[in-house]
């Protein structure tokens, strides 16, 4: 319900504002469009690779393996790979989170969690390689170690807040 | 570093295979997920499309600015050196916003800006804690809207879409607050170390 709202809100709020309201929102749109077409040859290249990897039977190895420390915390096993993924790659974290929640079912609690830590992670080796270069900075320090606090939290958190709400 | 990744990541498949016994399974797979991707792609072009419409509409509406300068004030506290320079607090703002909203193509170079003028108040020299703060708060998600799942959740036939809303904030809050504090802490343990 609150996203239907925020959408009229919005169109309302630019209307009031003055906004050439429809070509603004068309312009967007097609900026989108660009963007879902954009990442169709590297979805090509991960899906494909992360589907391999599936098929091997290494994504339910490594999950059995890490299943004691990630129980614990009440990650799925379904997920450990994501959470080895997400860090590193951004689109092979979606192509293999769209196919944990393909197989495991969009609305089960493993497909569930999943999605979350997509939503709640962010590609953070690539961010810090980004910053990092851009500003010619030496040396890191703790940024790496902090990131990966911040991950591990998300992916943790992930599996509790879906408990939690849902 | 994606040649590295993709490479051993078909690597490892080919190997597992070989291992389990797998390898006609791994061979439809090629197939399979060059197809999933097509399909993958069409299927969220639509919402990507409306939410980056409605995106636009925000940031030309004047909206996002509004959000920008309720966000000046707590930020501030979180970046003290960065306070008093007006414009330097406007560029993180306007990065955290974009963050928020999701529009990623618009964090990253207004991040960058904000990077430098901050790196710039500390004379370009070493790698200040504040720089690196704002560098950690860049690694963690905090979408208002996530979108992208939601479009993934959608072409898979979920029921409610956005309904992981409450349950990405609750952990991109905790997010963020375990990666700024790790930093504070990290920051605090190498004080003897770093003049």
């Amino acid at each position: 319900m609150l996203v239907p709202l925020l959408i009229a809100f919005v169109g309302i709020y630019a209307l009031a504002k003055g906004t050439d309201v429809f070509p603004v929102f068309l312009r967007g749109a097609e900026a989108g469009l660009h963007t879902a077409v954009g990442i169709l040859p590297t979805m090509i290249a991960l899906l494909t690779a992360v589907t391999m990897l599936r098929a091997s039977g290494f994504i339910d190895l490594a999950g059995q393996a890490m299943q004691p420390v990630l129980s614990l915390v009440g990650i799925p096993s379904d997920c450990t790979a994501l959470v080895l993924l997400k860090p590193l790659s951004g689109s092979g974290g979606l192509a293999l989170g769209q196919e944990i929640m393909r197989s495991c079912g969009v609305d089960s609690y493993a497909g569930r969690v999943a999605a979350v830590m997509l939503g709640a992670s962010e590609t953070s080796m690539y961010t810090i390689g980004i910053y990092c270069g851009h500003l010619q900075l030496k040396r890191t320090r703790y940024a790496i170690p902090a990131a990966c606090v911040a991950d591990l939290t998300a992916f943790i958190s992930a599996a509790v807040c879906v408990r939690w709400l849902g | 570093m994606m040649n590295y990744l993709w490479v051993s990541l078909m690597a490892l498949a080919c190997i597992t295979a070989g291992i389990t016994g797998r390898m006609a399974e791994v061979s439809a797979a090629v197939t399979d997920g060059a197809q999933q991707a097509i399909t993958l792609c069409l299927s969220i072009a639509g919402l990507m499309g409306l939410w980056s419409g409605m995106m636009e509409l925000m940031q030309q509406s004047g909206l996002c600015e509004k959000i920008t300068s309720v966000l000046r004030r707590p930020l501030s506290l979180l970046f003290r050196r960065a306070s008093h320079d007006r414009e330097t607090m406007e560029c993180i703002a306007a990065n955290v916003t974009a963050n928020l909203l999701g529009l990623s193509n618009a964090a990253t170079p207004i991040g960058l800006r904000a990077a430098d003028k901050l790196y710039d108040l500390y004379g370009r020299r070493g790698t200040p804690d504040e720089v690196l703060a704002f560098v950690v708060l860049n690694t963690t998600s905090i979408q208002l809207i996530p979108t992208t799942v939601a479009a993934v959740r959608a072409s898979l036939g979920a029921q409610q879409p956005f309904d992981i809303m409450p349950a990405v904030w609750g952990a991109s809050i905790c997010s963020v607050l375990a990666g700024l504090g790790a930093a504070r802490l990290f920051a605090h343990l190498g004080k003897g170390r770093e003049p």
